[in-house]
């Protein structure tokens, strides 16, 4: 009986590791796979600093958007904005804030792996199934100097709901209004060719497998595997090869005050053309479903951290920190957070 | 333990042990068996529940429309329903002449002794391997190899499709086929065999003609059981079928299965009618499960012998 006894409190300690006398302030995030290790390399420094603990779930930016509406968490994180049409079914005023950028790079698998060249069209095209065979020569013509062998092109995409493919996606809508009539914009779209691959890993996978493949991966991931990477040709005509500069280069445009912008084609001339911000989201109003002011306190203050100090913390992680403008947006995101219509950052 | 020592004290006349504890036990038997029955409806009513707006948006053109648009909120699962059939029969069909081999092996030839432990054992740990480890061989492994193949046929050589998730299928669920089948074929009754044997048939004529007819309908169970966990299947099948959502035009071309769509969008659903679609998915998942349960009862029913 006795044993029984210790048995089911080491079960009731297994199951709610954090019981409530034992718990200070504790924040809860969910959302985003894609800045995941930054995010747990973030909260683990701010931890150690501060001792303030947070806890995020890498469940994906939908899956972190529906937490918050349901305000099981004190913050989302997302790759994409929520439109107005999402922000309006939230209960309540939901605000984004810029953590750091990503980019989604092409990759591809030919013999040698020569630097290849593309211009909106041709990504769109090869996309579209229109250009079906590496030896095409509207190929050719743009990489003049690369061999480029007679097999068909494998296009690989990923077969999950993502990020990565809203971002790659809402590039290529607004490069070709082709792509945008038939196929658009979002997480997960009617491919008009292709395979699909779970997560950046299985696309990876499959193209590193697959002579001929070509498919979109996000930078980080390229960048750790070592996998040859496109340039590609942006809105001022300048091919730019994908990096930790060029991806912050492209946040380098008048920035909305809400910083809800999609920055794919950017007009920045050294831009880099498929990068993306990634947001953390909160509530305006801090003070509902009877938090307390401590939390509202605890959370500005992370979120000042990430955006500031916390910020050395990005790019040896291969993520592309946030522009000086673009901090001085977050920062007046950050004010307008409030307690009771009190703002708490002052 | 406690209910024993109980009885003693309340009740020192002489009584039968545990009797008091009798109406408890098999109460507890009846909750038990009741909330697998609660539970299975309570599965069936949510999943109606919240698939009801994408019945309502498309009805019965869900089951027939090849198109999955989740921009346009265009929603059909027929790409899917065809690509769960294929690849659970193909699977079963490869499967059943190597688990059929094992049973009759392990149930027959080699009951005891060190190599049949091993094989039984070595068939049963193939259960026990998560399905991503079979999902990650396959990628790894078969893949390649079914991409020779393919370039030896000449036709597209993508390595991954229908094909390649068959064939991992067949390997996870061989152990649940041949397990069944090598329990019910050590069951035959040996009075049966040695009146044969007596008459003058040989092994493989006893084997053939008396112990499968008599335990075909144990077999039919273990294949059943097969079918149903390839029809789940999703990890494994999602890493090589190649996951695009065009109706398979060969079984080597890439599909994708009901199961694997579930997997893959699901946590990126946002929309009420996008979700609501794949829960109807697997509202239809649920149904033809179901629906193959009961025509293998019935099978099975026919094909037991009245002993």
């Amino acid at each position: 009986m006795k044993n029984f006894i210790s048995l089911s409190f080491a079960f009731v300690f297994l199951f709610f590791p954090a019981l409530p006398w034992a718990k200070g302030v504790e924040l809860l995030g969910a959302g985003a796979t894609f800045p995941y290790p930054l995010y747990s390399k973030m909260f683990y420094e701010y931890w150690q600093l501060t001792g303030g603990k947070v806890n995020y779930q890498a469940i994906g930016s939908g899956g972190g958007i529906r937490q918050l509406i349901n305000k099981t968490v004190d913050f989302g994180g997302s790759d994409a904005f929520m439109n107005d049409e999402e922000l309006g079914r939230a209960p309540a005023k939901i605000l984004h804030m810029p953590v750091c950028l990503g980019a989604v790079v092409l990759t591809y698998n030919l013999p040698g792996n020569p630097k290849l060249k593309f211009t909106p069209d041709l990504v769109a095209n090869i996309f579209l199934g229109k250009i079906s065979k590496w030896s095409d020569e509207r190929v050719a013509e743009v990489n003049p100097e690369a061999k480029l062998p007679d097999i068909p092109i494998v296009v690989v995409h990923r077969s999950d709901g993502s990020g990565t493919t809203f971002v790659f996606t809402d590039y290529v809508s607004k490069v070709s209004s082709e792509w945008q009539g038939k196929v658009g914009r979002g997480k997960a779209v009617n491919w008009p060719v292709g395979l699909g691959a779970k997560g950046n890993p299985g696309v990876a996978g499959l193209i590193r497998q697959l002579p001929g493949a070509f498919g979109y991966i996000e930078l980080v991931y390229a960048l750790q595997n070592r996998m040859p990477v496109a340039s590609i040709r942006n809105k001022k005509g300048r091919f730019v090869q994908p990096g930790i500069a060029s991806t912050s280069f492209a946040a380098t445009v008048p920035l909305p005050e809400d910083t809800r912008v999609s920055l794919t084609n950017t007009d920045a001339p050294e831009g880099y053309p498929i990068s993306s911000f990634t947001w953390i989201l909160v509530y305006q109003e801090q003070a509902y479903k009877k938090r307390s002011i401590e939390k509202a306190d605890e959370l500005v203050k992370l979120l000042w951290w990430m955006t500031h100090e916390g910020q050395k913390y990005v790019e040896p992680l291969n993520y592309a920190p946030l522009s000086a403008a673009a901090v001085k947006k977050a920062e007046k995101i950050i004010r307008w957070i409030t307690y009771n219509g009190n703002p708490i950052q002052k | 333990m406690g209910i024993r020592s109980k009885n003693k004290a309340a009740a020192p006349a002489p009584r039968i042990p545990g009797q008091r504890a009798e109406p408890i036990f098999q109460k507890s038997l009846v909750l038990s068996a009741m909330a697998i029955v609660v539970l299975l409806a309570a599965i069936f009513v949510s999943l109606l529940i919240h698939s009801f707006p994408s019945v309502r948006a498309f009805g019965l053109t869900f089951f027939f429309s090849k198109t999955w648009n989740p921009v346009s909120k265009e929603f059909g699962a027929l790409p899917f329903l065809v690509g769960t059939l294929l690849t659970s029969f193909l699977s079963l069909l490869i499967c059943l002449p190597f688990s059929l081999a094992i049973s009759i092996f392990l149930g027959e030839y080699f009951r005891e002794g060190p190599l049949a432990s091993f094989l039984k054992n070595v068939t049963e740990l193939l259960a026990g391997i998560p399905s991503v480890i079979y999902g990650f061989w396959g990628l790894f492994v078969l893949v390649p190899i079914v991409r020779k193949v393919e370039m030896k046929l000449g036709i597209a050589p993508y390595g991954v499709g229908i094909f390649t998730a068959s064939l991992i299928l067949s390997v996870m669920i061989i152990p649940y086929a041949a397990s069944i089948g090598r329990e019910v074929i050590s069951l035959v009754p040996s009075d049966i065999k040695e009146a044969a044997y007596s008459l003058g048939a040989t092994r493989q004529e006893v084997i053939t003609k008396v112990m499968l007819p008599y335990a075909r309908s144990g077999i039919m169970a273990g294949i059943l059981l097969a079918l149903g966990r390839a029809l789940g299947e999703t990890m494994a099948v999602t890493m090589v079928i190649g996951n695009s959502n065009f109706l398979p035009l060969s079984i080597f071309s890439p599909g994708n299965t009901m199961a694997s769509v579930i997997a893959n969008e699901f946590t990126e659903a946002t929309g009420k009618l996008y979700l609501s679609s794949l829960i109807e998915i697997g509202l239809l998942l649920f149904l033809v499960t179901m629906v193959i349960n009961i025509i293998g009862r019935h099978i099975i029913k026919k094909v037991s012998i009245e002993v």
